[in-house]
């Protein structure tokens, strides 16, 4: 079991004939995902590494019957795709685009008020789910399978923390990179919910970071689940007023301090690792606890 | 990105929102020829990227042409909060009644622009929000239609402003949320949004922040931008492309992705070391980014050392070591460098740093501690 994504998924790549999305479909291929088509508008009826092309999603959904889109348009048509995904009825939409401008998001977020779609990102490194492929650029040989649920709101440092987890011997059922934008689709609370329910899931390890309040009202649903839920906070050394790369990673004011999310975990009773090389062991005492 | 008073007040007049006529002036004796031409008395208004200047002695008046040459002559060079003063903006004293605040945020919570509207107008609206919040009225805008001039009025009516200003401040509202938008703002302020003595309601001062992520679509606002002297590297590494912060330390820092960096950062600060800067290269980056970046970032005067900490997906790790092999050729030989290379291209990367005699570290707290002893001569 996982969440968002398993063997049955059907993936479509939205900017297949871009050279992203050209290198990172054929990576989903080689991990077991089942990339059923691609789209690209001028370049329908062509294919890319065998993959058939289509000019809209629409088209894609017909043909192919996919249910899952992953998305690699450039920042200004990025929103456009999202929309487009949602309009054509896809379920699951991963958007790995950097730089969508936030009037864009803030337009596709309400638009998406009206679709059940499920997004996640912008901005993200996408899902992966060991065992069962990827759903965007995570490098897939780092996974193990197991029964941890992953959620980061970053990609590499994803990558850092899953590498250890896999090398102490602690396999994965679902790996969810978030995004680092200020507007996302889906939060950390979003993905507590589903692990909770997940009976694949023992425990989660989340990775948050300076900015926004995604770790603070995770933390206030905490308490309500059966599950473990071991944190990290990046950006302890941050100054504030600063963006951090990440679009949404900026302390504002007194807002979106790590001392804050650290002492809102905390209060959950959430173990919070100093440093990225204590969470193997603190999801150890949390799965024997 | 930050823009002037003056240029946010162009942006206003464009979306038909009455503004306070003024000009900029580079020099006194064009602050002069401005008072003569749109009479006296008239207020000096430094033009820099900071709140506060009129605390800061910032704003003068000018009661003849020449009081204004004079007052602009203190206000230009003058040296706010680490800035120096280069424009004024000169505009004819307004005779103001009342003072009231208008804005709009991008609100991350509620993934929407947020307006906010104030009868305690002309103060700072955080102080405001912090000791008197029942003052503010919030409401945010469906992006599907936008704000209507009556959802406007109806909150400048809660606000509890008088009929003039409801009447003439609604339809001000509803253009700035037009201009908010259609501008890519993240921050668009009147404050204040001033009531005259015979009855105009007008913009006397106004702010707006244009979202980076949309400077490629809005190109004109994208040529305003102007180097910050607080931050020359900043001004200079966004031109150049790179994802820079500089921060205070010793330890030049350089990875790809944010968080991995901030968690570098991190690290080094455990150490016992001061991260001197925030640098991501991304992912992908090729020989010639990574030298770019080194050399950037020794730039900075307080740079004593750099760690180099890539966790190589699309990054490949030979492509790092050379880049940083290239760099080193250029900086000064006594500056301690230790890279940390993980996944694609590690064991390739590794052997040209070792073939060309630097450190690397096995993981990122190893690295992180070897520069901070490098540095500090342990």
């Amino acid at each position: 079991m996982s969440i968002f994504f398993d063997r049955s998924s059907r993936v479509i790549v939205q900017g297949i004939t871009g050279r992203e999305g050209q290198f990172h479909a054929k990576g989903m291929l080689a991990s077991g995902t089942n990339v059923v088509g691609g789209t690209s508008p001028g370049k329908g009826g062509t294919t890319v590494d065998g993959i058939p092309v289509f000019d809209t999603v629409a088209e894609a959904v017909a043909q192919t019957g996919a249910n899952a889109s992953c998305i690699f348009v450039p920042p200004l048509g990025a929103a456009d795709a999202i929309m487009g995904a949602a309009e054509a009825g896809i379920p699951l939409t991963v958007c790995i685009t950097e730089g969508i401008p936030v009037v864009d998001m803030m337009r596709v977020s309400a638009f998406l008020k009206q679709y059940p779609t499920r997004l996640i990102g912008p901005n993200c490194p996408g899902l992966a789910t060991p065992g069962a492929g990827k759903v965007g650029i995570m490098p897939y040989h780092i996974f193990s399978p197991g029964s941890v649920g992953f959620i980061s709101r970053s990609g590499t440092l994803t990558y850092e923390v899953v590498s250890l987890l896999t090398g102490a011997g602690i396999g994965q059922s679902s790996c969810i990179g978030i995004g680092g934008d200020p507007i996302i689709g889906t939060t950390f609370i979003d993905c507590l919910r589903l692990f909770e329910r997940d009976p694949q899931t023992d425990a989660v390890v989340m990775c948050g970071e300076i900015g926004g309040s995604d770790e603070e009202d995770a933390a206030a649903y905490i308490p309500q689940m059966t599950k473990p839920v071991v944190g990290f906070i990046s950006g302890r050394t941050a100054p504030p007023g600063k963006r951090m790369g990440h679009a949404g990673a900026i302390i504002s004011g007194n807002t979106g301090t790590a001392a804050g999310k650290v002492a809102a975990l905390q209060a959950a009773n959430v173990p919070v690792a100093e440093t990225i090389f204590d969470i193997p062991d603190l999801v150890k005492a949390v799965l024997h606890r | 990105m930050k823009i002037h008073e003056y240029q946010a007040k162009e942006i206003l007049r464009r979306f038909g929102i009455p503004v306070q006529p003024g000009e900029v002036a580079q020099t006194p004796a064009e602050a002069e020829e401005i008072a003569r031409r749109f009479g006296v008395p008239v207020v000096i208004k430094a033009q820099v990227y900071v709140g506060g200047r009129g605390k800061a002695g910032g704003i003068q008046f000018g009661d003849t042409p020449e009081a204004a040459r004079e007052a602009a002559s203190r206000v230009l060079g003058m040296d706010i909060k680490g800035l120096t003063v280069n424009k004024v903006l000169v505009v004819p004293k307004l005779e103001i009644r009342e003072e009231y605040y208008l804005g709009i945020i991008s609100d991350r919570n509620s993934q929407a622009p947020v307006v906010m509207v104030s009868a305690a107008g002309g103060v700072d609206i955080e102080e405001v929000a912090a000791k008197t919040p029942e003052l503010i009225i919030r409401q945010p805008i469906d992006m599907r239609w936008g704000l209507f001039p009556e959802e406007a009025r109806t909150m400048l009516a809660r606000a509890g402003m008088p009929h003039v200003v409801i009447a003439k401040g609604g339809d001000i509202l509803a253009k700035l949320a037009r201009a908010f938008i259609e501008s890519d703002a993240s921050l668009a302020e009147i404050n204040p949004l001033a009531l005259t003595g015979d009855g105009q309601v007008i913009a006397a001062d106004a702010k707006i922040l244009v979202d980076d992520n949309a400077l490629v679509r809005q190109s004109e606002y994208a040529g305003w931008s102007e180097p910050e002297e607080a931050n020359p590297l900043e001004f200079e590494a966004k031109a150049a492309g790179l994802t820079y912060v500089k921060l205070d330390g010793d330890v030049g820092i350089i990875g790809n992705g944010a968080g991995l960096v901030m968690t570098t950062l991190d690290m080094v600060a455990r150490a016992g070391g001061k991260p001197a800067n925030f640098l991501d290269i991304g992912g992908g980056a090729k020989a010639e980014v990574m030298k770019k970046s080194m050399l950037f970032v020794a730039r900075d005067p307080q740079v004593k050392g750099i760690l180099v900490n890539i966790f190589g997906g699309i990054t490949r790790g030979e492509e790092v070591a050379k880049g940083i092999i290239m760099a080193q050729a250029e900086l000064p030989a006594h500056m301690p460098i230790v890279a940390r290379l993980s996944g694609t291209g590690e064991v390739e990367g590794r052997a040209l740093l070792a073939d060309a005699g630097l450190m690397w570290g096995s993981d990122m707290r190893d690295a992180s501690q070897k520069i901070v002893a490098a540095i500090q001569g342990r």
